[in-house]
C-alpha cells in the first residue's frame, strides 16, 4: 500500500498550493509515490473523510497558513492525531507569515475596519430555526508549531519547487533527518546571489534608498546600492530569485538555524552598514525606512520573540 | 447533527475555505441553502503604515493563485498614488506579464479545478473528480501537454517578474527590470506555443462538453441560470480588457447600463454585510440591495468570463474574436445568463490571453531599456483596476505625504460575484435535492454552482468595505418609522 500523504491550508493564501503543483511533470512522480488522502483545493475528500481515518494513519501532513481562527486550530488538531510527520509548510506555518501581521492590530480593529458600518457576522446566527456558526477568529496570529508538534519545516513564501524536491527526497530517504530541522540550505542568501561579488569587504552606507525612488542597477549588491535587501540574515533556498528581478530580498525564507529571532537579526546586519556615530545623522538614514516592524518583521513577527503588539 | 441539515465542508476545488449549509423541510425539499465563507485575514487593517511601494508585494498575498492580478491591481494604484505614467516598454511588459499569468491561471482552473466536473463527470466518484482523473481520462500525454506548458508559462513569469507566486516587478511608475532581445525571443517561442495550447483546450471544451447534450442541457438548465446585470473591463471600442480601460455594465437585457472610470467605483458599487459570512456581497448603487433577488430591479451583478463576454462586444484579436461570436451563436445570444458557460467563456479568454500575448511579444518597443518613471509628486491617494481572472480587482489606497499607508480599500473579484454566487449555490440546492435523496455527486453538482466562477474565497475575506451608505431608521416610541436617513460614501446625510 502507497503511503498516505495529506495537504492543508490554513491562514495562508494558496501559494504554498501552488508551489506543489509547480513540481510540474515531478507532480506525476508524487502522484504515483503517495496516495494524497485529503487536499481541498484539488481533491474532492472532506473533513468527515479525514475523521473517519485511523490515528497515525497518514505518514505525513503538509500544513501550510498560520493559525488565525478556531477551524484552522481545529483541523490543525485533527491533521496532528492522524499524521505521523507534520510539515509546516511555507514561511507561514513556520513563522506566521505576512497575515501575522496582524498582530501589530487585534480582532476588534479588525471588525471595526471590515465591518464598518454596524452588522457583523457572528459566531452563531440563528434565522428561521436555522443555526449557522463562523469560526472564532482570534486576537492573535501563531505559527503551527505554537498549537501542534512540529516535526519539520520547509520555509518560504512560497517554497521553490527545488526546496520542496529536496525536502520531499529528505523524508522518503533512509534517514530521516533530525526533529526540528528546517529543510533548506542553512546559509546566507547572499550565499546563492549572482551579485554576491559585487558586495564591499567592509560595506558602509551614508544613506539607504526606497525601491521606488532609484533605478537599481542590475548587477551590483542591492545593499551596497541603499536599498534594504535583507540578504545577509535570510536563510538561502531561494537562488536569490527577488534579486535576480531587481529587486531587494524581503526574508521569506526566515532566518538560519544560528537565529533566535529573524527581525532582529536583520536590523542589526541592517544598521551594522550604517556609516555613522551621529545620533541625529543615523536618524535620517533611518527615515528611508520608515516601518521597520514591517520590513524586519514583515514574515515572522507572530515567531519573534515579542509576538504582537501590545494589547491595548 | 441536525437531520434536516447537510453540511458540506470543506467546499473543495477552489481557492480559499468555505462551506455550504443546507436545510431540509420535513418533506426533504430544500428549505435554505447557505454558501459559507468562514475565513477573514484582514489585510485592509494591517496595510495601514506599511510604506505604499510594499503593497504590491504585501497585498499579493491575499491569494498565491492570482497574486499576479493583486500585484498587477497594487502596481496601477501606486502609478495613481504618485501621478507617475509608465513608459511605454513598462506599460507592455506588465500586459506581457499579465496576459501570461491569465493563460496560466486559466488553463490551472479549467484543468485542475473546474474541469474534472465535466471530463471526469459531475457524479463521478469523489476520489476520482480531479485533475489525476482528468489525466486519466484525456490520457497522460494530454496531462504531460499541460503540466509542461504550464511550466513554460512560469518560467516565463520568473525571469520577467522574478517569481511566479507573488512576483516583485510591479514599481510606481514602471516595472523592475527591462526586458532582453532573447526575453522577447523566449516570449515569442512560448506564446506561439500558448495559442495552440488554448485552441488545444477549446477542442477539448468542444468535445468533451459541446458533444455531449447532457452536459448542453446542463449548462442550459434553469438550476444554474440568473438573470442579473454584469460588468467587466474594456478598451475603447467595448473590447474585452484585461489590464486597462472602462467599466462597463450591461443589464439583464443587455442594453448598456453603465460606464465609468475605475477611479469612480464606490459611487457605482455598494457592499453589504450578511451576519452568517465574512464574505461581504457587492451590489450596484443605482439600483440598491433587494436582497437575493435576481432580474432588473435587483442590484445584483456578476463579473469574470461570463460576465466579461457579456459586458463587451467583442475580443481584441481575431481567433478568440471568432470564439467569442461562437460561444454567444451557440447560447442564444447576448447576454448568457448560464454560470456553467463560464467555463466556456474562460477558454476564450485563454485565447484571447494566448494572442495579446504573442502580439506584446513582437512588439519591438517590449525591449527598450527605459523602464522606470520616477515619481517625484507627494502621495496621497490612487485607484488601480484590472480585471483579474476570476473578475475586477479594485485597489484603492491613501497615504500620509511621505506615502505611509493611511487607509486601503479592496473590492475583490469574488467579492462582486458573491451575491450571485450565494444565489446559485441555492437554487442548484433547490432543484436538484428533492425527496431529501443527497447521494454524494448530487452535492457534487451543487458546488458545481460557485466552482464554474472559479472563486477566491481567499481573496474575497481579505478585503476592505467600500464606503458603504449608513442607514438610520429613525422610529417613534412605539417603534413606528418617522424617518430614514442616509449616509452617502462621500459623507453627505440624506433623507428619504
Amino acid at each position: 500500500m502507497k503511503p498516505k500523504v495529506a495537504f492543508y491550508w490554513c491562514a495562508s493564501c494558496g501559494g504554498c498550493e501552488e508551489a506543489v503543483v509547480d513540481l510540474d511533470e515531478k507532480i506525476l512522480d508524487v502522484a504515483n509515490a503517495v496516495d494524497i488522502v485529503f487536499w481541498p483545493v484539488a481533491l474532492d475528500f472532506k473533513e468527515h473523510h479525514v475523521e473517519a481515518m485511523p490515528d497515525g494513519s497518514i505518514l505525513a501532513s503538509f500544513i501550510n497558513g498560520a493559525i488565525r481562527n478556531s477551524d484552522q486550530l481545529k483541523m490543525a488538531k485533527l491533521l496532528r492525531a492522524k499524521s505521523q510527520v507534520v510539515v509546516a509548510f511555507g514561511v507561514c506555518a513556520q513563522l506566521g507569515g505576512i497575515p501575522g501581521l496582524a498582530n501589530l492590530t487585534d480582532a476588534k480593529s479588525i471588525f471595526a475596519e471590515v465591518f464598518k458600518d454596524g452588522v457583523a457576522p457572528e459566531r452563531l446566527y440563528r434565522n428561521n430555526g436555522h443555526t449557522l456558526s463562523l469560526p472564532e477568529f482570534f486576537d492573535t496570529v501563531v505559527a503551527l508549531d505554537r498549537v501542534i508538534d512540529v516535526d519539520y519545516y520547509v520555509p518560504g513564501c512560497p517554497p521553490t519547487p527545488k526546496i520542496i524536491g529536496d525536502a520531499l527526497g529528505a523524508l522518503l530517504g533512509s534517514e530521516l533527518p533530525p526533529k526540528g530541522t528546517v529543510l533548506a540550505p542553512d546559509q546566507a542568501l547572499c550565499e546563492q546571489c549572482p551579485r554576491k561579488d559585487t558586495r564591499p569587504e567592509k560595506l558602509l552606507l551614508k544613506e539607504f534608498k526606497r525601491v521606488h525612488q532609484v533605478v537599481a542597477d542590475q548587477q551590483t549588491c542591492l545593499l551596497a546600492q541603499g536599498l534594504a535587501c535583507l540578504g545577509p540574515g535570510t536563510r538561502a533556498g531561494c537562488e536569490a530569485l527577488c534579486p535576480r528581478g531587481n529587486m531587494p530580498c524581503t526574508g521569506c525564507f526566515g532566518p538560519t538555524s544560528r537565529v533566535r529571532d529573524f527581525g532582529a537579526k536583520a536590523l542589526s546586519a541592517l544598521a551594522s552598514v550604517i556609516d555613522s556615530d551621529d545620533e541625529v545623522e543615523i536618524a535620517r538614514v533611518l527615515e528611508a525606512i520608515p516601518d521597520p516592524a514591517g520590513l524586519f518583521y514583515r514574515y515572522s513577527l507572530p515567531s519573534s520573540l515579542l509576538g504582537r503588539r501590545r494589547m491595548e | 447533527m441536525d437531520s434536516r441539515r447537510i453540511t458540506i465542508e470543506p467546499i473543495t476545488r477552489l481557492e480559499g475555505h468555505g462551506k455550504i449549509e443546507i436545510f431540509l423541510d420535513g418533506q426533504g425539499e430544500v428549505e435554505r441553502a447557505y454558501f459559507q465563507v468562514p475565513e477573514l485575514r484582514g489585510f485592509e487593517k494591517f496595510a495601514q503604515g506599511r510604506p505604499a511601494e510594499d503593497m504590491p508585494q504585501i497585498t499579493s498575498r491575499i491569494c498565491g493563485v492570482c497574486p499576479t492580478a493583486h500585484h498587477m491591481a497594487s502596481t496601477k494604484a501606486l502609478d495613481a498614488l504618485y501621478q507617475v505614467t509608465p513608459p511605454p516598454a513598462a506599460r507592455k511588459i506588465r500586459e506581457l506579464i499579465y496576459s501570461t499569468f491569465y493563460v496560466e491561471d486559466h488553463a490551472l482552473h479549467f484543468y485542475f479545478l473546474g474541469g474534472p466536473d465535466f471530463v471526469v463527470g459531475p457524479q463521478a466518484p469523489a476520489a476520482e473528480r480531479n485533475v489525476l482523473g482528468v489525466i486519466a481520462k484525456v490520457g497522460i500525454e494530454t496531462g504531460q501537454k499541460v503540466i509542461a506548458m504550464r511550466r513554460r508559462l512560469r518560467e516565463l513569469m520568473v525571469l520577467a517578474g522574478g517569481k511566479a507566486a507573488h512576483p516583485v516587478f510591479g514599481l510606481p511608475g514602471g516595472v523592475a527590470k527591462p526586458l532582453t532581445a532573447e526575453d522577447a525571443a523566449r516570449f515569442r517561442e512560448v506564446a506561439s506555443e500558448a495559442v495552440d495550447f488554448a485552441r488545444f483546450t477549446l477542442g477539448i471544451f468542444e468535445k468533451v462538453v459541446l458533444q455531449n447534450s447532457e452536459y448542453v442541457d446542463l449548462i442550459l438548465s434553469d438550476a444554474y441560470t440568473h438573470r442579473t446585470y454584469y460588468m467587466g473591463m474594456v478598451d475603447e471600442k467595448n473590447q474585452v480588457n484585461f489590464y486597462d480601460g472602462m467599466l462597463r455594465v450591461v443589464a439583464p437585457d443587455g442594453h448598456e447600463w453603465a460606464k465609468f472610470r475605475p477611479d469612480q467605483y464606490l459611487d457605482h458599487i455598494g457592499e453589504r454585510v450578511e451576519p452568517w459570512s465574512y464574505m461581504k456581497f457587492c451590489y450596484l448603487k443605482g439600483l440598491g440591495w433587494k436582497g437575493f433577488s435576481e432580474g432588473e430591479d435587483s442590484g445584483i451583478y456578476c463579473v469574470a468570463p461570463l460576465a466579461r463576454l457579456n459586458a463587451a462586444d467583442g475580443m481584441a484579436t481575431p481567433q478568440a474574436h471568432e470564439a467569442y461570436l461562437k460561444y454567444h451563436a451557440t447560447l442564444g445570444g447576448r447576454p448568457v445568463h448560464h454560470t456553467l458557460a463560464n467555463h466556456w467563456a474562460r477558454v476564450v479568454e485563454m485565447l484571447y490571453a494566448a494572442e495579446r500575448m504573442l502580439e506584446l511579444a513582437h512588439d519591438p518597443e517590449l525591449i527598450e531599456p527605459d523602464v522606470r518613471a520616477l515619481p517625484t509628486a507627494v502621495p496621497r491617494e490612487g485607484v488601480g483596476v484590472v480585471e483579474a481572472p476570476r473578475g475586477t480587482l479594485f485597489h484603492h489606497y491613501k497615504t500620509d505625504e511621505r506615502g505611509i499607508i493611511t487607509g486601503a480599500n479592496l473590492i475583490v473579484a469574488t467579492q462582486n460575484n458573491a451575491a450571485r454566487i450565494a444565489m446559485g449555490v441555492e437554487k442548484a440546492a433547490k432543484k436538484l435535492i428533492t425527496g431529501g435523496q443527497v447521494p454524494e455527486g448530487l452535492l457534487n453538482m451543487v458546488e458545481m454552482a460557485f466552482r464554474a466562477y472559479d472563486p477566491c474565497l481567499g481573496c474575497a475575506t481579505h478585503a476592505l468595505p467600500g464606503s458603504m451608505p449608513l442607514l438610520v431608521q429613525v422610529r417613534d416610541p412605539h417603534g413606528a418609522p418617522l424617518a430614514l436617513l442616509r449616509r452617502d460614501s462621500d459623507g453627505s446625510v440624506h433623507r428619504g
